[in-house]
């Protein structure tokens, strides 16, 4: 029995941990992508690490991976407690039209609007993905498909706005008027403003929220379990909805620091062509909600987005490659071990 | 109201309900052998593109057809095994597969056609519409059916033989039984595992055929995304019929009804961002309006 024991224990330990593993089958099954379309699989994972990881490419991929990271710790909330938020993309448009009129329809001077954008717009995206877990303890709709039928009118609706009502007609795109320069983020360092700075603050605040508060600690309880989370005294209501509030707080806050600090006006699909709410919940669900996890796994995502840049400038590989890998990783982890418990 | 309810409203909702009963009827199978099926979004995807390549290479719309099926048959073999032996978590599969699907199908865009965004191309034969004489005229099922797709009629159908097969042969009762009492079907010698994933590939193919309505149906092309939200709406039918195809099929209606009055408010001038919502907005009423009435009955 011993020797036996002893085995498997170091084989255990010999064993390389799952995300390494997937990491290496994504890589293998892209290279295979990338020979068939002929290309070389070794010239573009080349660029992918020099265009992300070398020491000039830093501050892009700091500067992309702000939102996702923003945006998996959307995710992360709600997932920590077993929930899943799909509607990043409406509470995202949301706060950042919200974020995008604020400083130029309140009248306030501009560091108040600025600040004030952000704030509405925290409590616009808020709102709106606390709506679904309204819907689900007061309606028994499902969260994980309310939340993501909530995104199109969402998205709808505020393509509308920037191209009717509140559109720039000095120009002739679908966008919303300028942020005056006093409204809009300071620069740290181009590319990077101050918006990820606030992003890092949410961070810290979520890593804390998680590891030394009774909420966090509720939080958690539910995810392991949520009839034992109820029977020991939480109520499980008002809990979905904090968790969805600040899930969608932070998915708005994301938007409105897009548009205060890069972008400068709400312009209609530019908050949504990146896919961040999609990275980010693929980060969030890599690390089943845990938020230092969370926050590793989209740096990884950051760097391997911005790497794409590089790699399809280079190589000519298209980047959406990058995408592809991310889902590999994503779907070979879920096959080893599951989500905890079904949503 | 009067003049809403045209002619080319029944036509344009015949359409509409097309791809998205398809995928009811694939996500219902999934769901009565007990496998959740999420992925419904990026299977269409993966038809639709299969069925543009299939139709351009073989100048073929009966080919694109073929090539849709078969290959999102494959691709559901993430789901098909990883549900089962593999034990995931069929949520996480399933958005894993709805962003594999978008990023394979836009790599293969620019590596199979040099292009992004959309593809549409002389070469791709589109599915001819039948038109049906006996019905040409008829009020409302003549207005919906007399000239569609034969996709279309296949849709209808393969929602009767799903059905049929679900509730009224022994073949069924092993799916339902593989569904609701696992266990006590395995002790009966049904096989769960390949009954789910033969399911799960059935379905696949049944979604393949619904991205094919997408890009062969009313016009011939392909887009980046094309399935915008109709495979998750599909995923609501289900959940709406909990498992039963003649309720989804039901769901199917509404969705595609709600789809052709927001195209018909369109022409009259309402713009398009508001308009397509419309379906989305009719699918979140439905769940709350069902939930309510099932706590009301029970």
């Amino acid at each position: 029995m011993r020797p036996l024991l002893r085995a498997r224990l170091s084989r255990e330990r010999l064993r390389p941990p799952p995300v390494i593993l997937a990491i290496a089958f994504a890589a293998l099954t892209g290279a295979a992508l990338i020979l068939a379309s002929g290309h070389n699989p070794l010239n573009a994972y080349v660029e992918i690490v020099r265009g992300s990881l070398s020491p000039a490419a830093w501050p892009d991929t700091l500067n992309w991976a702000t939102p996702l990271v923003g945006m998996a710790l959307a995710a992360a909330i709600p997932l920590r407690g077993g929930m899943v938020n799909l509607g990043g993309d409406g509470q995202l448009v949301i706060g950042g039209l919200i974020g995008a009129l604020a400083p130029v329809f309140l009248p306030v001077p501009g560091a108040v609007g600025a600040a004030a954008g952000l704030a509405l717009a925290a409590l616009g995206g808020g709102l709106y993905a606390a709506l679904a877990a309204w819907g689900e303890v007061r309606h028994g709709v499902s969260m994980l498909i309310s939340s993501l039928l909530l995104s199109y009118p969402a998205i709808g609706v505020t393509s509308y706005l920037a191209r009717f009502p509140l559109r720039d007609v000095s120009t002739g795109l679908p966008q919303t008027m300028m942020i005056p320069p006093n409204a809009r983020l300071p620069v740290l360092a181009e590319p990077l403003n101050a918006g990820s700075l606030l992003i890092a603050a949410i961070a810290l605040a979520v890593i804390f929220i998680d590891r030394r508060t009774s909420a966090g600690y509720e939080l958690r309880m539910r995810g392991k379990n949520s009839r034992f989370a109820g029977y020991g005294g939480v109520r499980l209501g008002p809990q979905a909805a904090w968790a969805m509030f600040f899930s969608g707080a932070v998915a708005g806050l994301v938007g409105a620091t897009i548009v205060l600090g890069s972008q400068f006006r709400f312009i209609d699909g530019a908050l949504l062509t990146p896919a961040y709410t999609w990275s980010g919940l693929m980060a969030a669900l890599l690390a089943s909600g845990e938020p230092v996890g969370t926050i590793a796994a989209a740096l990884f995502f950051a760097a391997l987005q911005t790497g794409g840049f590089a790699m399809q400038r280079e190589t000519s590989v298209p980047r959406v490659l990058t995408l592809v890998l991310q889902a590999i990783v994503i779907l070979f982890l879920a096959m080893r071990r599951g989500l905890g418990r079904r949503a | 109201m009067q003049s809403l309810l045209t002619p080319f409203l029944f036509q344009s909702a015949a359409q509409a309900i097309t791809p998205i009963l398809l995928a009811a009827t694939a996500g219902v199978l999934c769901g009565r052998v007990g496998v959740f099926n999420l992925a419904l979004e990026g299977q269409m995807l993966v038809g639709a593109f299969a069925a543009i390549v299939g139709s351009y290479f073989c100048h073929s719309a009966l080919a694109g057809v073929a090539a849709a099926m078969v290959a999102t048959a494959a691709f559901s073999l993430i789901l098909g095994y990883g549900a089962t032996i593999f034990l995931g978590d069929p949520v996480v599969i399933g958005i894993g597969m709805n962003l594999l699907a978008s990023g394979l199908t836009a790599y293969l865009l620019r590596v199979i056609f040099g292009v992004s965004g959309t593809f549409s191309d002389p070469g791709v034969v589109g599915l001819g519409r039948i038109t049906v004489p006996a019905l040409v005229g008829v009020p409302v099922l003549g207005w919906a059916f007399a000239r569609q797709s034969a996709v279309t009629w296949a849709a209808w159908a393969l929602a009767a033989v799903v059905s049929v097969v679900q509730f009224l042969t022994p073949v069924g009762l092993r799916l339902r039984g593989v569904g609701e009492q696992p266990e006590a079907a395995s002790t009966l010698g049904v096989n769960v595992v390949r009954y789910r994933v033969i399911a799960v590939l059935v379905g696949g193919a049944l979604a393949g055929l619904a991205g094919a309505q997408l890009s062969l149906g009313a016009v011939s092309v392909f887009a980046e995304d094309m399935s915008a939200g109709r495979g998750w709406i599909a995923v609501v039918a289900v959940m709406l019929g909990r498992n039963n195809p003649l309720y989804a099929a039901a769901a199917c209606v509404l969705f595609g009804f709600a789809d052709a009055i927001g195209v018909n408010l369109q022409s009259r001038g309402l713009p398009n961002q508001l308009t397509d919502i419309a379906p989305y907005v009719a699918t979140l009423l439905a769940l709350v309006v069902t939930h309510r009435r099932r706590v009301r009955t029970s």
